[in-house]
């Protein structure tokens, strides 16, 4: 077992800001999560996997000599495209259905996207080339990697766009009306089935910009997402899986908690780190189930 | 002329129980016409039939085409605009966002431009507490914002559930005078739903009185003041 290191500021800062970028990966899982959420009440489990399969396609494309940033465009186009098709071809005809369908049906889509990736790629790890230099910078005493800045401000400036497109454009405020009542938008002339599908295009892109940005440090491989789905459900939990706001706070805590423990609490080390996030998820669904910014659901019966 | 709206013979169900047995109306441009009678009788159903939130048989005719079945979308894209009972506003959006909502149907920005300042003249206090969340209003506020909101959208026809449920006596005859003002000064056309056949009898010029899912008495409003069953069974003198 590691010892804990011993207490400075600076080894502190540098915990907290790799936090920070691990937890806008999880940031941004989670709030794909909270999109779908919002309008199917279903988590997608293949959440994670279509990351992953988007990840492979950028990473396709840089193997053909495509080099990093107009392979990332891309690979956001063909998220977004799959997402919608998906939702199209999928998710649609069981729209209806009790939600305990869709998620078997995520499930199933899990599944079948993890088989497919280990039958097309390989189940070999494979490197993933990182758009940014590999050097830190020293900010105040602490040293923070460029990878991390950069991390870090791809996952938050896409948050960011995507807020601004919720707040400021018309299709971003019928989605959000559909997501509170799609029964009021079909009079307001909203075409419904069409603003779930954008929803699930949008959460395909949040994972893709996850992906992309997890893969350097986790390697390329058919299950390289599971842990960050797992940190992303815990973050989603903990923020209200109908926050999004939540979802964002949620992913950034995590990542910054679970780094602090894995360096600086004994028992919890490297191995412990993942036992720990299904402990927070646990905790908040027994103490405070619509989690830190959900709202509370009361159900007549 | 031929009407804006017809519903020949119209038909509906939900599930296994029939709610509407053959409704045939009309409503004439720019005319208010109320469609009275008890709970039950298929009053709510005739306008969901309309707006294609229930599924109908039969046909219904607007601006001299068949309406499209079961697709409330298209229908509110049409110039409908059905204000439906419990309001259907969304009560976590700001006043603002739901009105924003309203000028969908025609696009956002230009319609809002154009029609909120004519809508604010109707509703001055809305304008002020724009950025409240539409959940925190009273009830009457509610159903004057829904009011609001589909005018927002310059609807050729305007479809209110039940405007009065629950309101106060004033509230009620503030939102049937602004009803009234704007037929009166736009030429609006209404069809509205109401229990309350006072008050749906003062403003509107016809009326239906539907019983269990079909007309059963039709006319002028003042005829219908007359007629002994409709004093008696719907205006309680």
């Amino acid at each position: 077992m590691a010892l804990p290191l011993a207490f400075t500021w600076t080894e502190f800062g540098q915990q907290v800001t790799s936090g920070l970028a691990s937890g806008a990966i999880y940031a941004s899982l989670a709030l794909a999560l909270v999109l779908i959420y919002q309008t199917t009440n279903v988590v997608n489990f293949a959440q994670g996997e279509m990351a992953t399969f988007t990840t492979y396609v950028a990473w396709t494309m840089m193997h053909h000599g495509l080099s990093y940033w107009p392979a990332f465009v891309l690979t956001l186009l063909i998220a977004f495209g799959g997402g919608v098709t998906v939702e199209r071809v999928l998710i649609r005809p069981v729209e209806h259905r009790p939600e305990i369908v869709i998620v078997i049906l995520t499930i199933g889509l899990f599944i079948a996207i993890n088989g497919l990736v280990g039958w097309v790629f390989g189940p070999e790890v494979k490197a993933f080339d990182s758009p940014f230099p590999n050097r830190s910078v020293v900010l105040g005493g602490v040293s923070i990697s460029v990878q991390d800045i950069g991390t870090f401000g791809v996952c938050l400036g896409t948050v960011v766009a995507l807020w601004l497109f919720f707040r400021l454009t018309t299709l971003g405020l019928a989605m959000r009306a559909v997501a509170f009542n799609p029964d009021a938008s079909r009079l307001m002339g909203v075409r419904v089935g069409w603003m779930l599908a954008l929803g699930w295009g949008f959460a395909a892109v949040l994972g893709a910009i996850a992906g992309m940005m997890a893969a350097p440090t986790v390697f390329l491989d058919p299950d390289m997402m599971l842990v960050v789905l797992i940190y992303a459900f815990a973050a989603a939990v903990l923020g209200g899986i109908d926050s999004p706001v939540g979802a964002v706070v949620g992913g950034l805590l995590i990542g910054v908690v679970i780094n602090l423990l894995g360096a600086y609490v004994n028992f919890v080390g490297q191995e412990l780190r993942l036992p720990t996030a299904l402990a927070v998820l646990l905790i908040v669904l027994v103490i405070r189930p619509s989690g830190l910014f959900g709202r509370v659901v009361v159900r007549k019966v | 002329m031929s009407p804006l709206l017809e519903l020949r013979r119209v038909e509906a169900r939900y599930g296994p129980i029939k709610a509407l047995h053959g409704v045939s109306l009309t409503v004439a441009d720019g005319e208010i016409v109320a469609l009275l009678g008890a709970n039950g009788a298929g009053k709510t159903t005739t306008l969901r039939a309309v707006s294609g939130t229930v599924r109908h048989t039969g046909e219904i005719v607007f601006e001299g085409k068949q309406i499209a079945r079961g697709k409330p979308d298209a229908v509110a894209r049409a110039g409908i605009a059905h204000v439906p009972e419990g309001r259907g506003l969304f009560t976590q959006l700001s006043v603002w966002e739901n009105l924003r909502m309203g000028a969908y149907v025609r696009g956002e920005r230009r319609t809002l431009r154009a029609e909120a300042p004519r809508v604010f003249k109707y509703f001055p206090w809305l304008e002020r507490r724009r950025d409240q969340q539409a959940g925190t209003l009273s009830g009457g506020e509610q159903q004057m914002l829904a009011l609001a909101r589909a005018l927002v959208g310059r609807p050729r026809l305007l479809m209110l559930d039940e405007p009065s449920l629950g309101l106060a006596p004033t509230v009620v005859q503030e939102i049937f005078r602004i009803v009234k003002e704007l037929n009166a000064d736009d030429g609006l056309t209404v069809l509205v739903v109401e229990q309350n056949a006072n008050v749906a009898l003062d403003a509107a010029a016809r009326a239906y009185v539907l019983e269990v899912g079909q007309v059963a008495i039709e006319g002028q409003s003042a005829e219908l003041r007359r007629h002994e069953g409709v004093r008696k069974s719907y205006l309680g003198y």
